[in-house]
């Protein structure tokens, strides 16, 4: 590295804290008072599992690059910062996520981006079970959750809005795309699976169809933003197959009842 | 469509000599049951009986009674369990309520007794001496320490953990708009702020129009995740974390399509007219574990300003789940009994889960002290408070404050009619319908649910005054204080509480 390359890397890490060995309340006490003080750019190193950071946090600018394992809520009711992790992910992040970035280079955990609205969650590998599970939809707040590799079961279940994509890259002989009761319970929003429709589980509440021009429209920013966040060729993603998946009803439920 | 075999609940006649044909009645009934055919005619099948046009007949000649009708008495078979029938033959549903369970369920308070003073302990005059009915909600330490400075001034060393002061034992339960009425939930909450009480957002976010009252607002947090940001985090003087419902333990919210209005979706930030599902599982919950992680994820996004608290519904094991809930690091732990009310729940869970608060409470209390860790968590009693008598001996059973729902919407007009459900509610409460919401004024409507609850709280002043204390601290989880007429020695144990006639 050159000296300017130095500084402009120095400039981007912006405040650097060292993570290990610290409890979860005073890293993220640390990142608040920060944020609060006016920084944008926060480098934490030797994360080991430290939970909730970013929770809570506000602010379009903000920047944090984490390298380690973030503990589990990353990201939780998080609503601006972008978070970039070199490393995996755990359980819950994005939580009911607002607005903002979390970009993971490895895998992550289950119940990722759990009641979300907004913002977007890149996994470059595989997910848990009950990824985006009543991820919402609010005016022109559309979340997306784009994971790189494959998805357990219960993959957007309650479903009420953004959207989802599953990439499949890196599959292992044998492994599915995406789990059992897929979506189930859903009634809003629309996933994007990388396979052709009938290599895909069919449930009755779901229609299934192959991506038409204009899902290909919507899917493709977020694909362009997913390649550009992991170097891939975003030509090479959109290729596809891609199966666009819906709910039959935004009313699952309605004849289920009578009154008594 | 085919005759109902369903016999009209209600018979609607009015006096037709003295009926002035005002129509008023005809425009108070949300559900559509009057019309106009040269005079009043009822669609008897369509009144519910919420007596709303009986009040506002100006001439008062409007009489709502059960249908008299005659079917041969079974007191197996009763006429509710053939009606059900009748209704799930002709429908295939399940069916649904509103409001708490109306069975004839043991209530418990009613073979309770408070004590009072007689000659060797003096009784306290509330009206002459003063009466703490303040009461904390949140997490006590331990010990204190305190520090004693060169000159004498003593200072605190323990760090408090944050607790919110109320200035009477009572808060009101979770109500979400969507469920009910804007003009009734802001009634609720300007009359929390002049009591120096708190009131609950429910599932359903915070209105515009409620949030300069979120300063004394519990904002909950639920599956669903209705309206929850940072923003609604940061504005409520308490988050809790809803698991479950006395009415409907184990069974979610969902709000219907049809009620999820352009108002009602912009707070909750969901799309206009889809359904709004919380259901009961919150699937990133499995284990107290978990529950933890939810917990502290919440305090470490409101930075540990404000007490973090988890409502459950009193089931079979409660006092284990309160206990393991406390040790998530709850601040509070809200417990909602089996006669506990809802705006719409299969009336299958409604009549059968659960059990009652009173058991509830004794059960909770006596576990968190056995264990050494009652200090660590307030304990809100719900599930039918129905008087002040019912408030004290839940305290003295062992809770800080209770909650009421049902008693608060009575004192806006309410008449127990249970069909909130419908969306129809005539007296503007369990409705979204602008022409029925508007009949609640919030200024009138704080004035009475207010007027009820400084009622209750001068009724427990005189209750602890007669009883010889002058805090409701000194009642809080003071057993003795109560006896029991006609309980079985097995729930009197659960209780803690002594059969009546045996002395200290
Ligand atoms: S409100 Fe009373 S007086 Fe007026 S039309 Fe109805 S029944 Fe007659
Ligand atoms: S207002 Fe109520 S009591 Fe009167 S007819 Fe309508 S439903 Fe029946
Ligand atoms: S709130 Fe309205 S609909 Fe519900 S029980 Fe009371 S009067 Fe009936």
């Amino acid at each position: 590295m050159t000296t300017t390359e130095q500084v402009e890397a120095d400039q981007q890490a912006g405040v650097v804290i060292d993570a290990a060995g610290l409890h979860y309340r005073d890293l993220n006490r640390r990142v608040r008072e920060l944020v609060a003080a006016g920084e944008t750019a926060l480098t934490l190193r030797n994360v080991r599992g430290q939970r909730y950071i970013g929770d809570g946090l506000t602010g379009k600018d903000v920047r944090i690059t984490i390298h380690g394992v973030p503990g589990g809520d990353l990201a939780a009711f998080m609503d601006g910062p972008t978070l970039e992790v070199f490393g995996n992910g755990q359980d819950a992040a994005c939580n009911t996520m607002n607005d903002g970035r979390v970009i993971i280079h490895g895998h992550a955990g289950d119940a990722l981006g759990y009641g979300m609205r907004g913002g977007s969650l890149f996994v470059r590998g595989d997910a848990g079970y009950r990824v985006g599970i009543h991820m919402k939809a609010y005016k022109t707040q559309i979340p997306a959750v784009v994971i790189g590799g494959c998805v357990g079961d219960f993959f957007g279940e309650y479903m009420a809005g953004g959207m989802l994509v599953v990439l499949g890259l890196d599959r292992k002989p044998g492994q599915r795309l995406v789990g059992g009761y897929l979506a189930s319970g859903i009634h809003g929003g629309e996933i994007f699976l990388r396979a052709t429709p009938d290599a895909l589980p069919r449930a009755p509440y779901l229609s299934s169809e192959p991506v038409s021009a204009d899902g290909l429209k919507a899917l493709t920013p977020r694909l362009r933003a997913f390649a550009d966040a992991f170097r891939l060729d975003a030509d090479e993603l959109l290729a596809g197959p891609f199966t666009r998946l819906t709910p039959i009803s935004h009313r699952p439920f309605a004849a289920k009842y009578a009154p008594a | 469509m085919s005759t109902s075999y369903i016999p009209p609940e209600f018979r609607w006649t009015n006096d037709t000599e003295t009926c002035c044909r005002c129509k008023r009645c005809i425009k108070q009934c949300g559900w559509g049951a009057l019309r106009w055919e040269h005079r009043v005619v009822a669609d008897q099948q369509a009144c519910v009986g919420c007596h709303r046009c009986e009040v506002f007949c100006p001439e008062s000649c409007i009489t709502v009674l059960p249908n008299p009708t005659f079917y041969r008495p079974n007191a197996n078979w009763t006429l509710r369990h053939r009606k059900n029938v009748y209704r799930q033959a002709e429908s295939g549903g399940v069916l649904l309520t509103g409001m708490g369970a109306d069975q004839d369920f043991p209530v418990l308070f009613d073979s309770l007794f408070l004590d009072a003073c007689q000659v060797t302990n003096p009784s306290i005059d509330p009206l002459r001496e003063p009466m703490e009915l303040r009461t904390y909600l949140g997490r006590k330490p331990e010990q204190v320490e305190v520090a004693v400075a060169a000159d004498g001034r003593v200072s605190l060393k323990t760090p408090l953990a944050p607790n919110y002061q109320l200035a009477f034992p009572i808060i009101f339960s979770p109500m979400s708009y969507g469920s009910i009425s804007l003009t009734a939930q802001k009634s609720l909450a300007m009359a929390a702020e002049a009591l120096g009480i708190l009131w609950n957002t429910g599932e359903g976010g915070l209105h515009e129009q409620v949030k300069p009252y979120a300063h004394c607002a519990v904002v909950q947090c639920a599956s669903g995740r209705f309206g929850v940001n940072v923003e609604y985090l940061h504005a409520g003087a308490a988050v809790e974390i809803k698991i479950g419902q006395g009415a409907k333990p184990g069974i979610g919210g969902h709000l219907p399509g049809e009620k999820v209005t352009a108002d009602v979706s912009t707070t909750r930030m969901i799309p206009l007219g889809s359904d709004a599902i919380s259901p009961a599982p919150q699937h990133d919950i499995y284990s107290i574990e978990d529950l933890r992680q939810l917990i502290f994820a919440l305090k470490e996004a409101v930075d540990y300003q404000k007490p973090v608290g988890v409502k459950i519904a009193a089931v079979h094991n409660v006092a284990a789940i309160a206990s393991g809930i406390v040790r998530a690091g709850a601040d509070y732990v809200y417990l909602d009994g089996v006669r506990g009310g809802t705006g719409a729940a299969p009336s299958v869970i409604r009549d059968n889960l659960g059990i009652p608060i009173e058991l509830a409470i004794a059960a909770v209390d006596q576990r968190l002290r056995e264990e050494g860790i009652r200090n660590q968590a307030s304990l809100i009693a719900a599930g039918s408070i129905r008087s002040s008598a019912d408030m004290a001996k839940a305290i003295a059973l062992g809770a800080d404050a209770v909650a009421i729902g049902t008693a608060a919407l009575l004192s806006l007009g309410c008449t127990l009619c249970q069909k909130c459900y419908t969306g129809r509610c005539s007296w503007g409460i369990t409705t979204q319908d602008p022409e029925l919401t508007r009949r609640i004024d919030p200024v009138w409507g704080a004035e009475r649910v207010a007027n009820l609850v400084h009622a209750w709280a001068a009724e427990l002043e005189e209750m602890l005054g007669a009883m010889g204390v002058n805090a409701v601290e000194s009642l809080r989880g003071s057993r003795e204080r109560l006896r029991a007429v006609g309980l079985d020695d097995r729930t009197l144990a659960i209780l803690g509480v002594k059969p009546a006639g045996v002395g200290a």
